[in-house]
């Protein structure tokens, strides 16, 4: 036990969808964190990040959220998701939520700082510039919006897929641009959202790439929704399980 | 209440929190008196000849045409070249600056020289620029009977004589010499910064040249 | 205009079905985006001049009555008309009685988004005064009967077939053979048309994109040089400016021209950049006699001191638009009024308010784009977001979604009924899912399921299986 001591624990905030939906994320999560010289644990007082409540205007159940998710994490060095938009969320939305309140902002502000989406964790905290996974083929990565905008990350996953051997990035036009997910905006205004993700899911045919990849689950769902509606061939997959090498699982969606 | 006070009481309700009525007014009055530069890019912050290079090369790349020519004697020729290779009427329009009225307009005889405002009936116009801007490639003309605006806007053609010496690197030193020239917080009525001739993408993005104002601008720099 | 806002929702769906229009925003996913990128490529100085632009209009928000006193003391000073205008209709007066007192009958207008805010054409024609639209795009949509679809290319919307097909049908003299199917052509109509109207006008009409305090100057920034014949030819030039405009001194001007044309058009500069100060000098051999300024309030000074003062420095560049994935799909129309994209999201709410415009702050999937690119960097989805703070306080939003959205914060407000609901009906949800491991169709998940696939969920929970590992593991350890 005592080789574990001087690792820095982290806590995987695993985000209701890849709980709900794909579990295989999580543990690919795990094995990507733990292989970058960290021990994880993963509390189970967590739930959400409370996005939909805010992105709602619900505030007052935002913050009970976001009270439950800090004090489920007070324990660890660091809190990584497997999403761009959750650690958005967990990064730099809950500050502003309780700012001026005497009791919570230095918490939050506390909380915030040890957030990271666990791509960015791996390579810019962490150092990793290389997986041991390989053969993933021709992929293409999608920006999902909050990673890329909020928290920068565009070159860590590019990064680390180019150093699988058997991997080839096919970068599609407007990889930056929004699938139309949008959180509940898709099935608030879904004709919009599917003009949007038709635009999405032509770029991602021209590619040429037989894999989707990218770092947030609600993206990834919307995207292998359409593709599968639309009969395509291209399997969607979060990135951390090409770089984890765990790919036995189906793509999202299933396969054909 | 007057609209006026009514709209104020609005804006100094809202402001109430904004720290005090003297602090706000003191800020106010230094930035008025003392206008600060602001960030500046280094793209015009050149020599002399590196600048009026510059100026040319940016004029050129908003399609205008440049010239340079060494003395404002050579101007009527560099005139009338262009009109030539245009296949333009051997006819100007001029206001009342000084240089322009000093140059040697009658060496090319056949040259007819109209004065004042444009009436909407010229095909090319003349005018002498107070500054170019070398960041952009921009002319500044002022108006006035010396160089009326009628003849930035009417004509087809639209020449500009600029001198070498009043190419300036920014925009923000022009407006420096604005307020030497006319005084501070003076103006012309109108300061017409022009960057290349009038164009329109209104029709499925498509720039075109020629909207409503000139279809071609000439640029001469003398210097 | 008639305010479409509440019903967002069947707009859009008119708009994705419209061919033309769909076909005509492919001109904004292409060129805008790329021209202005590379504009932005090649200045280095590009995001501290955006810093530089953000505090200026901070500063001079801050101080807006101070700065607007110094501005009316210029133009007055430089022989000019200040008028006070509280709301549209205070402003359309002014500019009647000017037209009155001057006998003006016809009026030409540069392009400004403020004379559609109070829609002045309609009130001007009604009042026998024939307002016409010298803009190119403004021309266009004139004829057509149509408002502006974007704040800066007003008429985004319409392809070349139809502008040829409105030009026969309101220039009666066009010769059949005449070729006009090329922007080209239809252009140097339009020219042709509109320079004898310059000089019929009595009165030009044009907005400002900046007043500057310290020289009782109004800019305008325009391409096509109608707004310059606009002021210049006329009797008598009114600017018709919304109070927000205001900038302090002429530098201060020059530090935000460097990022309007960039973010705009993707050019340096826009070709024509015009001061104007007061009307014609003695001995001046042209331009107006009479120079008059409305100075329009119509909501702004209620917004200061609020979450949304910030929208106060948006310089109308059309930027957040032409980078909107939402305006892409539907075009600006389907928004319901003046202002289309993202900005309109946030200041059309609070100028019409959040019961008719609410929509509009609720459709965007808060991509960011629109706060990337904006060269004032304002925060839009943060505003977007406390507009649906406002909506749900006042209970605004529909009560499907209300409920919806309850139940669900009261399992994430409880880990120990969020536990136990998801480990007991994502199994459920996971058999359903069956061999594909997908749904094509789900109970109350419709609008996912129209037009997409939903991926069915695993058996289990990465928590249920995390907590089985973590069994195992204590096993073997012990």
């Amino acid at each position: 036990m005592n080789a574990t001591s001087d690792r820095p624990k982290v806590g995987l905030f695993v985000t209701c969808l890849v709980d709900l939906f794909r579990p295989v994320v999580g543990f690919a999560a795990v094995k990507l964190i733990e292989d970058a010289g960290c021990q994880v644990d993963v509390p189970m007082a967590q739930t959400c990040c409370g996005q939909p409540a805010y992105n709602s205007g619900d505030r007052a159940d935002t913050r009970a959220i976001a009270e439950n998710t800090i004090r489920a994490f007070e324990g660890f060095d660091y809190v990584v998701a497997p999403s761009g938009s959750c650690a958005g969320m967990l990064k730099k939305h809950y500050p502003a939520l309780f700012k001026g309140d005497p009791a919570w902002e230095a918490r939050a502000k506390a909380f915030s700082a040890k957030v990271h989406e666990l791509v960015s964790f791996l390579v810019d905290v962490r150092g990793m510039d290389r997986v041991t996974a390989a053969n993933a083929g021709a992929v293409t990565y999608h920006d999902s919006c909050s990673g890329l905008r909020e928290l920068g990350i565009k070159g860590q996953p590019r990064a680390l897929l180019s150093s699988m051997a058997g991997t080839e990035i096919r970068e599609m036009r407007d990889p930056d641009v929004c699938c139309g997910f949008g959180g509940t905006f898709c099935v608030k205004y879904p004709d919009i959202s599917n003009a949007t993700v038709e635009q999405k899911t032509g770029c991602i045919e021209a590619s040429g790439a037989k894999t989707l990849l990218a770092g947030d689950l609600g993206c990834l769902m919307n995207m292998a929704g359409k593709l599968k509606r639309q009969g395509s061939r291209v399997e969607a997959r979060h990135v951390a399980e090409v770089l984890a090498g765990m790919t036995d699982t189906a793509p999202i969606g299933g396969k054909g | 209440m007057s609209p006026r006070d009514a709209i104020m009481t609005n804006i100094r309700g809202a402001l109430a929190a904004g720290g005090s009525d003297e602090a706000r007014r003191k800020a106010v009055e230094a930035r008025l008196s003392r206008p600060p530069k602001g960030v500046i890019p280094a793209r015009g912050q050149l020599d002399d000849e590196a600048r009026v290079e510059l100026f040319c090369e940016m004029a050129r790349r908003v399609t205008a045409s440049v010239v340079r020519v060494r003395s404002h004697d050579r101007v009527p020729k560099a005139v009338s070249e262009y009109l030539r290779a245009k296949n333009l009427p051997s006819s100007i329009r001029i206001g009342d600056d000084r240089r322009l009225k000093s140059m040697p307009w009658d060496k090319f005889g056949s040259l007819e020289v109209r004065r004042g405002p444009s009436d909407g009936f010229d095909e090319t116009g003349v005018s002498h620029a107070l500054a170019g801007i070398a960041e952009t490639g921009t002319v500044a003309l002022a108006s006035g009977k010396d160089n009326p605006t009628t003849i930035n806007f009417l004509p087809e053609h639209h020449i500009v004589v600029v001198d070498a010496k009043d190419i300036s690197g920014d925009l923000e030193s022009v407006m420096g010499r604005v307020r030497k020239k006319f005084g501070k917080g003076e103006m012309p009525r109108t300061l017409n910064l022009i960057t290349g001739p009038s164009r329109s993408g209104d029709i499925e993005q498509k720039i075109i040249l020629g909207a409503h104002g000139p279809r071609a601008v000439h640029v001469i720099v003398v210097g | 205009m008639q305010i479409t806002s509440p019903a967002f929702k069947q707009n859009a769906r008119h708009a994705l079905d419209d061919a033309q229009l769909q076909k005509a925003l492919g001109n904004v996913r292409g060129g805008f985006i790329d021209k202005r990128q590379k504009a932005v490529d090649a200045l280095p100085e590009f995001d501290a001049l955006r810093d530089s632009a953000r505090d200026i209009k901070n500063h001079t928000l801050e101080n807006l009555d101070l700065y607007l006193e110094a501005y009316e003391k210029q133009v007055t000073a430089a022989g000019g008309h200040v008028h006070w205008a509280e709301t549209a209709a205070d402003a359309r007066r002014i500019v009647l009685d000017i037209c009155r007192m001057t006998n003006a009958r016809t009026v030409t207008k540069g392009k400004s988004m403020i004379t559609e805010e109070i829609e002045l054409n309609d009130f001007l024609e009604a009042a026998g005064i024939q307002p016409i639209e010298t803009d190119l795009g403004e021309y266009i949509i004139q004829l057509r009967g149509e408002h502006p679809s974007h704040i800066i290319a007003p008429a985004v919307h319409v392809n070349k077939e139809q502008v040829e097909a409105d030009f026969r049908r309101v220039h009666n003299h066009l010769a059949p053979d005449r070729d006009l199917t090329e922007p080209e052509t239809l252009l140097d109509e339009a020219r042709r048309i509109l320079r004898a109207k310059y000089f019929e006008a009595d009165v030009g009409i044009t907005g400002a994109n900046f007043l500057v305090a310290e020289t009782g100057s109004s800019i305008i920034v325009t391409n096509e040089g109608n707004g310059d014949l606009t002021q210049l030819l006329p009797r008598v030039h009114v600017v018709l400016a919304s109070i927000e405009k205001i900038v302090p001194t002429l530098n201060d001007a020059s530090q935000i021209l460097r990022v309007l044309a960039r973010s705009a058009t993707g050019q340096d500069m826009s070709v024509y950049t015009t001061l104007s100060t007061g009307p014609k000098r003695n001995g001046d051999p042209d331009g107006p006699e009479q120079y008059h300024v409305i100075l329009l309030d119509n909501g702004r000074s209620s917004m200061l001191g609020t979450e949304f003062q910030e929208m106060l420095r948006c310089i109308r560049c059309g930027a957040c638009m032409n980078h909107c994935p939402v305006y892409h799909a539907i075009g600006g129309h389907a928004y319901g009024w003046v202002y289309p994209g993202p900005m309109g999201a946030v200041l059309t709410p609070a100028l019409i308010g959040i019961d008719k415009g609410g929509h509009l702050p609720n459709a965007s999937t808060f991509c960011g784009r629109c706060e990337a690119v904006c060269p004032m960097k304002i925060p839009l989805p943060k505003m977007m977001r406390h507009w649906r703070e406002k909506e749900f306080e006042r209970g605004l939003n529909p009560a499907t979604q209300r409920y919806g959205l309850g139940i669900w914060a009261w399992f994430a407000r409880r880990p120990w009924a969020y536990n136990l609901a998801t480990s007991l009906g994502i199994p459920v949800l996971g058999m359903l899912g069956g061999r594909n491991r997908r749904f094509s169709w789900l109970p109350l998940a419709g609008g996912w399921t129209r037009h997409r696939d939903l991926p069915a969920p695993d058996s289990r929970t990465f928590r249920q299986q995390w907590r089985e590992r973590d069994a195992i593991k204590q096993g073997a350890l012990s």
